[in-house]
């Protein structure tokens, strides 16, 4: 990648990022003691990110929490060595997250969000260096070409409330598939297979690329570990990756735990009392409707299984209801098969987990569709009514309103949580089984307190 | 279905043939003895085949024999029995299985990795073997997505009052595929129904990733309405962006005012009006209190000459762009409006995934019997979906001509040959011609390579 009009010249070789793109294993003789603690160290960093990230935190926000995380975590006594800690952590998580679909997916989304925070705190030359170590072939833009799309650069800047590009910033053109997220946020203009990016939206390229990468090489991690590494490090290496990898992944809830089981005559009765609103209200519209789409349909359905609804209950309860608007032999053909599905009884017959606050917020409802989060997708008046319905009123419901429009949806949720529960949550709501089972553990003390 | 024959008027057409096929009448209807005689003599196989092979079924050194093989289809049979994971090895398997199982719905997946009916075999060696490797970036618009913005019908029916927003959506989308994306080879298929599909055929179009495809079909949407809020459409920056700025302009608002605002007549009742003066973000209520009051008197004095709707919509727009309120969020009003009536709203979840089933070319759809033909996106505005061929229309003609010796074509002389030489000449073709360049490019690139390599 060449940049665009310039009378300026790369600099490649003369600045040195200490942002390491981890292409390859560092050489080094590391202790055993260094192996776990700078992995934990790393760890508590990607940790931090998630969380932050689960909590609908905004991107300025996010940044500096990443920066401050990574001071915090990753110093080293010896400045030379801060580098060296740097990669060794890195690559000892690889093999920790290597080796199963969830651990990698989870890794590749954290590894890849803290690479961005840092590449953005690099100045502009150490950039442009990292962009000539990635080896990026693009074309860049020429001065007439630049005067060509002016205009429409113009536009897009307008239409992004950002100030308007000068002949000074500096353009490169790239295939768009090189950088979906800004094709998707309609955040570049695009002609002819070509997206314009300003040098701001470098990191997005270039994310791109890390990601791209680090995705390939876990799989490539994964099989070296199944086919040598794990036998010969059995009694050194091994223990330690294994111990490392349970330590920070959250419950996923797919199976029911501590009140097993929910019948269905229980079940209008549970739902009012500890559903969370987004579960709370497909219910309810699936018994106004006798009908919900798919979204829907998986939204609500993973969630009943997480709490404890038997395939057979669950058959039972979606028939009642679709038959009575697509007739029983319609809901036979047609909608049992995704029942099954979800509880792992057809197609690929994968177990699958209910949906977490994070999927769901970003699930994208449309015409006709009731899920997602309703935090984020009910109007104003639409929520304060549903709301009341839950019965928070007063301030609460102003205490919630402020967090939606501050975006922290599930902080909302928390908050609705107290309201309702008159108890504080102070974990927060990360999952709406948790919600469930939080609700269900106060409701028993509370029985029990009573009787 | 091509232009010509419907400018030519539907009506006219149906009483010419109606009067030369005396004892020719099929009743309407879809039944498997239609479709047989379909299958049998009608579905072009080899353009089909042709289509699925991208080449591949020449004698190039670069051909992928496997290519055509390791294409999933699925049949849905009449007895709702659902088919999935058919593979075939030629035209010939293909056109066989068709005949012999006469499904009601034959459905294109993606190519996998290996033969999709061999999957089983490769389950066991584990590492997701089995995995799609190219498809085609499908979408899917569907009228049922309309129904809070068409007043003529609703679910599945469509008219021709509502279809205009079909007609939209084709030139929106096919116009930003090729001068945004850069793609070249498009088919777009009337779904049979009430909508229609979209088949991006280019290379760099099937072998695009799900994050690719999610990163277009999120390009394309606009329309962010679930049934819990009432704005479903919201432009916060200053501009538009260029491709909404061009879609604006070039299509919808033409569409919106020249169009829908009379055939749906968007302004004529208090609950129609009150849905857009909800749209306005108004805290005082001045503008819209202002807007309700003339609306609710003009009602008896109003000249009969001008449409209500017409009339309303300017007065809404002096109102709104008159420069004399400066609220916020007033600016990019009158574009929401016409976005939220007019802008195309795609099936996201069809265009994000290489596994998504859509429904092949040239079904026929069980419910109205209409073949899935090709629509010509230059000339979209003259496709009518209510003169499309239905089973028994063709069956006639079939008839018509019975006693004529047996021909290779037998749609030649049916209205279905209109559609199967536009699919030839303007999809095809083209299609072929730019498979072969690109095997040949690949090919010399190759050459080229060895030979830099023996020059060492």
């Amino acid at each position: 990648m060449e940049p665009v009009r310039s009378q300026r010249k790369l600099i490649v070789n003369d600045v040195v990022s200490t942002l390491p793109l981890y292409r390859s294993a560092p050489a080094l003789e590391v202790r055993l003691e260094e192996f776990e603690l700078f992995a934990l160290d790393r760890l508590r960093v990607l940790k931090g990110i998630s969380d932050a990230l689960s909590r609908g935190r905004k991107p300025e926000e996010m940044e500096k929490l990443a920066i401050d995380l990574w001071k915090t975590n990753m110093r080293h006594p010896q400045a030379s060595e801060v580098i060296n800690k740097d990669k060794i952590s890195h690559f000892v998580l690889r093999l920790v997250y290597c080796r199963t679909e969830d651990l990698r997916k989870w890794f590749l989304s954290m590894e890849t969000a803290l690479f961005r925070y840092r590449f953005k705190r690099e100045k502009q030359e150490a950039q442009r260096a990292l962009m000539a170590e990635f080896d990026l072939p693009y074309k860049a833009v020429s001065s007439p070409e630049f005067e060509s799309v002016k205009e429409k650069l113009v536009l897009v800047s307008r239409s992004l409330g950002q100030s308007s590009p000068t002949a000074d910033d500096i353009f490169f053109k790239v295939p768009f598939e090189e950088v979906p997220e800004l094709v998707a946020g309609r955040r570049v203009f695009i002609s002819k297979g070509h997206a314009y990016i300003a040098m701001s939206q470098v990191v997005s390229l270039v994310a791109t690329q890390f990601r791209s990468h680090l995705s390939k090489a876990l799989i490539l991690t994964n099989r070296k570990w199944t086919t040598t590494i794990a036998e010969q490090e059995k009694d050194r290496l091994t223990p330690i990756v294994e111990a490392l990898s349970s330590s920070y992944l959250g419950p996923d809830y797919s199976q029911p735990k501590e009140f097993a089981q929910i019948s269905l005559k229980d079940i209008d009765d549970v739902a009012k009392s500890s559903f969370p609103l987004c579960m709370r209200h497909l219910f309810e519209k699936l018994r106004e409707d006798h009908h919900l789409k798919h979204g829907g349909r998986m939204q609500l359905g993973l969630f009943l299984k997480g709490v404890g609804l038997k395939l057979d209950d669950a058959l039972a309860f979606w028939k009642a209801e679709f038959s009575r608007k697509v007739g029983a032999e319609r809901f036979d053909k047609e909608y049992s098969y995704g029942i099954r599905h979800n509880y792992g009884r057809e197609g690929k017959r994968t177990d699958y987990t209910p949906y977490s606050c994070q999927k769901i917020i970003s699930s994208t409802p449309g015409v006709g569709d009731h899920h997602g989060c309703p935090y984020r997708n009910f109007s104003e008046e639409n929520l304060r009514a549903a709301l009341n319905k839950m019965g928070v009123t007063g301030r609460a419901v102003g205490d919630v309103m402020d967090k939606v429009r501050n975006r922290h949806y599930q902080l909302a949720c928390t908050l609705t949580f107290e309201a309702v529960h008159g108890s504080s949550c102070d974990a927060g709501i990360n999952h709406p089984n948790q919600y469930f089972s939080d609700s269900q553990k106060i409701m028993q003390s509370k029985n029990q307190s009573a009787a | 279905m091509t232009g010509d024959e419907v400018s030519k008027g539907s009506d006219d057409m149906m009483i010419d043939e109606y009067e030369q096929k005396q004892g020719n009448v099929v009743p309407d209807g879809f039944n498997s003895h239609y479709l047989k005689v379909y299958y049998g003599k009608l579905f072009p196989y080899a353009d089909i085949f042709k289509w699925m092979s991208y080449g591949n079924d020449g004698k190039h050194p670069v051909c992928d024999q496997s290519y055509f093989s390791r294409r999933e289809f699925s049949f849905t049979l009449d007895n709702e029995v659902y088919l999935r994971f058919q593979s075939f090895n030629s035209m010939s398997e293909l056109e066989n299985s068709v005949k012999e199982k006469c499904p009601v719905k034959i459905d294109i997946g993606p190519v996998y990795s290996v033969d999709p009916s061999k999957r089983h075999a490769y389950a066991q060696s584990g590492d997701n073997v089995f995995t799609p490797v190219e498809r085609e970036l499908i979408f899917d618009i569907d009228m049922s997505d309309y129904d809070d913005v068409r007043y003529c019908c609703s679910g599945a029916d469509v008219c021709l009052e509502c279809w205009p927003l079909m007609t939209i959506a084709v030139k929106v989308i096919d116009t930003s595929l090729r001068d945004d994306f850069g793609f070249s080879h498009i088919l777009w298929v009337y779904s049979g129904r009430r909508g229609v599909h979209c088949w991006v055929c280019d290379g760099k179009a099937r072998r695009l990733t799900n994050e690719q495809r999610a990163a277009i079909a999120d390009y394309f949407r606009v329309y962010k309405g679930n049934e819990n809020s009432h704005k479903k459409v919201s432009f916060t920056g200053l501009a538009l962006h260029p491709f909404l700025a061009r879609s604006y302009t070039e299509v919808l608002m033409d569409f919106f005012e020249r169009k829908l605002l009379l055939s749906q007549e968007i302004f004529s009742t208090e609950e129609r009006y009150e849905k857009i003066l909800d749209m306005i973000p108004d805290p005082d209520q001045s503008i819209t209190s202002e807007l309700r009051g003339k609306w609710q008197e003009k009602r008896r004095t109003a000249n009969s000459k001008d449409d209500i709707n017409v009339v309303r919509w300017e007065q809404l727009k002096n109102m709104l762009q008159s420069g004399k309120h400066k609220v916020q969020g007033l600016r990019r009003c009158v574009e929401e409006i016409v976005f939220s009536f007019t802008y195309p709203r795609l099936d996201m979840e069809v265009s994000k995934h290489m596994n998504h089933l859509l429904k092949a070319p040239f079904c026929v759809h069980p419910k109205t019997g209409r073949v899935c033909v090709p629509i010509d996106p230059n000339r979209c505005e003259e496709f009518d979906p209510t003169a499309v061929p239905t089973l028994s229309n063709l069956l006639e003609q079939l008839n018509i001509g019975g006693l004529r010796a047996e021909v290779d074509n037998e749609w030649d002389r049916t209205s279905l040959g209109k559609s199967i030489r536009f699919f030839r000449s303007s999809f095809l073709q083209p299609l072929l011609k730019s498979c072969k360049e690109e095997m040949e490019s690949s090919y010399n690139a190759k050459l080229q390579q060895s030979k830099n390599s023996f020059s060492w």
